[in-house]
């Protein structure tokens, strides 16, 4: 019993992620409302972001930039002595892997976007059918 | 100059669909002219890029802003990757010389945003094929599909439910696609496909990587709208107009099939994909009955664009059960019918487009009569059904000689079978259809006034041969003679071009 | 249905779980994703980029080119907004002003303003309720808004920030606008069309930077080719790169948040929204 409590501790972020996604997923395919669908949607995009992210994650280590103080010789001195600063020795374990977030900056744009494109259809949708139930409308399909 | 054409030829396009969508907002003639311009100009580097890939005989490496792979993102052209640009870029800018008038009629004041979406689908999907970072190709397919859904989406009254049925399904794709490089990501840690074919051979009993491999799979079938998750296809692109059609049809789902072709072969490589893992059988069978259902369900059907999008369906059958059956034959095959059957595709709806224009409407029985009054028209749709149904010398005929050799010589028969029972369909389908547009009386003024664009054209005498305007009618002629140069030339195609494609590995 | 639903989601659920035991532990510093790749970004950001945001310099330099379509993604959902939904306008043949002082009520033909409209009202079907606290305090808080979002874009190098971001908090200062006042008055001060050409000038300006190293010899996006131009060596010609295609994103993606929610709001008739 107590494997299987530290396994899934160990393997919490997955396990997160799976969740979340089997809620979104589900309601894409079960509800009947196209703005559930929708909500669906962006839910199961949501919970990739959230795998891809806590990829990156490194116990113990910070944000992803180099620590560097401003101080008033460097800014007198301009960018040089920045540089210089912050070249000494890098702990490569002390900062967290940057590229899931880059990643991930570029996904969530692309969910909002695809989140904008499907609300200008559900909009449209509701002006010709005058509802966004999908029974409803496939009703009205079949008689109309 | 040539060192930075895999950069320009995506470059232009898209500082092109720049300046339409600005100039949209000054001037309604200006959008079109620069549109076809910039595809113009892609095709003419698309085609240098093929002939210098042709004579050199190594792949052509870009590394952009400077920095070498897995560091920074690398486009790579090999024969391949070329050969299906060329095929993009000329299919786009036919349908778009062609379609000119219906543009102008369906679009008036935003033909700005129209012609930029347009050149924008076009830019993605050159970079989808020309790229050799799996992320970057995620990226670029989202382009394709939000392009994609806004040009179906301005259909009749049904598109905009059908389109919407599109987006779930098509996010639903492209998110499994990413999670998919998410898995192969944690694995590998890297995202460039050279560095990850050189890592996955060393890692073949993981199961982190066959996981990836199934949901990546599975993210581009319901992109390429294999069964069972075929649902969209027909509704979406039967409700659009004929310019959408004439652009999405041809091309999304093959390029699709090209980026199955490029996962499994260079990222996954062929040792893995038909070697280690034993799913070709599964998913040959599921080929077979994509091919079954939508040869079927063509014949059912009496809206000449539905019928055509479910051959769509039964090609897309033809092609993945193709690669699938992993020998050096199936392979050719597949890749071969790439390239045939974008253009078989384009013209049928560049066809199609011009039937809706002249009779105003979509059915079948719309079609009475027009041999006698379009005799060019229709010359041009019997080469393209004659295409579809395998008759030598169009190209239809040599790619399925080569998927019916791969499926001999892997022992499938009963894709072989399934093959040979589409080609009869399609037989049927449109033998019917030449018996309407020959036999029966054309009759006057059956428009149904939803298509017609305005001037209707009633003619005066009953022998008055009233063909499509020119503008609309050479790229047409142009798409179907190109299938009878295609056929002719096969062989020089799979010599030159296909055999250096598939990895010396593959049987 | 429901049941098959629940059935199949319940299924993938367990089969996505059984197979997630062989990745790597949560946090774990030695996976394959920590130690393949990320040490080179994270020890050599500052001896080629100049830039202490390793985020920043990963996603405007080392893959600056899927940022380039990243903006194009937002430029396209735009354009597909705009697309889909616009309708034009109908001329109206007459319409009704109040005047405030006095209450007086005119009648305009056609398409004429009364002079001096400052205390003019219009008034029709789509007439909003003016909230005076609403519209006054939010007046207060949108300059502090714009001047954060300009903050956030400049410091992108040296703390979290960036492109995005500030457009979107740029954006957001105007959609508060137009929530608090009505949809007419955010049109009248940042009309559709300055949206519409804004948004794309924004991309232009991060294709054309890498167009403009490509005349300059060196590959397309190599920021380095623009150190004759900016009159600084070759690291730090990376750096104002940088800066210059995040100014890119920040004003494309004000544009395109401006102009998605003048569409989607008024669904298309951009006369009066939420």
């Amino acid at each position: 019993m107590e494997s299987i409590f530290a396994l899934v501790l160990a393997k919490a972020n997955y396990v997160a992620y799976i969740i979340l996604m089997m809620v979104g997923l589900y309601a894409m395919i079960v509800k009947n409302n196209l703005i559930k669908k929708i909500v669906g949607m962006t839910i199961f995009q949501t919970a990739v972001i959230l795998f891809y992210v806590s990829i990156g994650c490194k116990r113990g280590a910070t944000i992803p930039i180099l620590e560097h103080h401003a101080s008033p010789e460097t800014a007198a001195h301009g960018a040089e002595k920045i540089v210089a600063h912050a070249m000494d020795a890098v702990n490569v374990t002390h900062y967290i892997n940057p590229l899931p977030h880059v990643l991930m900056l570029t996904a969530i744009v692309v969910g909002v976007a695809t989140l904008g494109v499907a609300l200008a259809l559900a909009i449209k949708v509701y002006n010709t059918y005058g509802t966004v139930e999908e029974d409803e409308i496939n009703q009205q399909l079949r008689s109309g | 100059m040539t060192r930075h054409l895999p950069a320009l030829i995506i470059v232009i396009p898209l500082l092109a669909a720049l300046v339409t969508a600005g100039s949209g907002w000054i001037n309604q003639k200006a959008p079109f002219r620069i549109a076809v311009a910039a595809l113009l100009f892609s095709f003419i580097c698309a085609v240098l890029m093929l002939i210098q890939v042709i004579t050199t005989g190594i792949a052509m490496e870009y590394r952009m802003a400077g920095w070498a792979g897995p560091m920074g993102i690398v486009y790579i052209i090999d024969h391949l990757s070329a050969l299906v640009l060329v095929i993009i870029t000329a299919v786009s800018t036919l349908n778009l010389v062609a379609q000119k008038k219906n543009i102008i009629s369906e679009f008036k004041d935003k033909a700005g945003a129209f012609n930029a979406l347009y050149v924008l689908f076009t830019a993605g999907l050159i970079g989808m094929t020309a790229t050799g970072d799996a992320f970057n190709l995620y990226v670029l397919l989202e382009i394709v599909s939000l392009s994609g859904y806004a040009l179906i989406g301005l259909g009749n009254n049904r598109a905009p439910l059908a389109t919407l049925n599109y987006l779930f399904l098509g996010t639903i794709g492209a998110t499994f696609y990413l999670l998919g490089v998410g898995y192969l990501y944690i694995a590998t840690g890297t995202l460039n496909m050279a560095e990850l074919a050189t890592i996955i051979p060393q890692n073949m009993g993981s199961g982190v990587i066959l996981f990836a491999f199934i949901i990546c799979l599975t993210g581009l079938f319901v992109k390429m709208a294999l069964f069972p998750v075929h649902g969209w296809l027909p509704e979406a692109y039967s409700q659009s107009t004929s310019v959408s059609a004439g652009l999405i049809a041809p091309l999304t789902t093959k390029v699709t099939v090209y980026i199955m072709v490029r996962i499994c072969m260079t990222v996954f490589t062929p040792e893995y994909t038909f070697g280690h893992l034993d799913v070709s059988g599964f998913i040959v069978l599921l080929a077979i009955v994509t091919i079954v259902f939508g040869s079927l369900s063509a014949l059912a059907q009496k809206n000449v664009k539905k019928m055509l999008s479910y051959i769509i369906i039964a090609e897309v059958g033809y092609m993945v059960g193709g690669f699938f059956l992993g020998n050096r034959l199936g392979i050719s095959g597949a890749i071969l019918h790439i390239v045939n059957d974008a253009a078989m595709t384009l013209a049928l709806f560049l066809a199609a487009g011009i039937f809706i224009w002249k009779t105003g409407g979509e059915s079948r029985s719309d079609l009475k009569g027009l041999f006698a009054k379009m005799p060019f028209t229709m010359a041009g749709f019997v080469l393209a059904a004659l295409s579809v149904v395998g008759v030598p010398p169009t190209c239809g005929f040599f790619s399925k000689w080569y998927l019916i050799s791969g499926g001999i010589q892997a022992g499938n028969y009963l894709f072989v079978a399934a093959l040979i029972f589409s080609s009869l369909v399609n037989a049927v389908l449109f033998f019917r259809l030449f018996e309407i547009a020959y036999f029966e009386p054309f009759t006057e003024g059956h428009g149904h006034g939803g298509g017609s664009h305005g001037n209707s054209h009633h003619y005066t005498g009953v022998l008055a041969i009233k063909e499509a305007p020119l503008d609309m009618l050479v790229p047409f002629l142009i798409a179907s003679m190109t299938l009878i140069v295609l056929g002719l030339y096969s062989g020089t195609i799979v010599t030159n071009i296909i055999q250096f494609a598939i990895p010396t590995g593959v049987i | 249905m429901k049941i098959l639903g629940k059935l199949t989601i319940l299924l993938c659920g367990v089969l996505l779980m059984f197979f997630t035991m062989e990745f790597p532990d949560w946090g774990d510093p030695e996976s394959p994703a920590s130690t393949h790749l990320s040490p080179y970004f994270i020890q050599h950001t500052m001896e080629d980029t100049a830039v202490p945001n390793i985020v920043t310099s990963v996603l405007a330099d080392y893959r600056g080119y899927d940022t380039m379509f990243e903006t194009t993604v937002i430029l396209t959902a735009g354009l597909a907004c705009f697309l889909l939904l616009r309708i034009e306008r109908k001329k109206v043949p007459h319409r009704y002003y109040r005047h405030e002082p006095t209450g007086v009520t005119l009648r305009m033909e056609g398409d004429k303003f009364p002079r001096n409209s400052e205390v003019f009202q219009r008034m029709d079907a789509n007439w909003v309720p003016y909230d005076f606290i609403i519209s006054r305090t939010c007046r207060l808080i949108i300059p502090f808004i714009q001047i954060f979002a300009l903050y956030v874009v400049a410091h992108g190098h040296h703390s979290p920030g960036g492109g995005f971001q500030g457009g979107v908090l740029m954006g957001a200062s105007v959609i508060l606008f137009a929530i608090s006042h009505s949809l007419r008055a955010a049109i009248k001060s940042f009309s559709e069309k300055t949206a519409a050409l804004l948004s794309v000038t924004g991309v232009f300006i991060y294709a054309g930077t890498g167009a403009l190293c490509l005349i300059f010899g060196e590959v397309f996006l190599n920021y380095s080719a623009l150190a004759p131009l900016f009159g600084s060596d070759r690291v730090m010609a990376r750096s104002h790169g940088i800066l210059m295609v995040e100014i890119g994103v920040a004003v494309a993606v004000t544009a395109v948040m401006i102009w998605i929610y003048y569409n989607l709001s008024s669904a298309g008739k951009q006369d009066e929204g939420l």
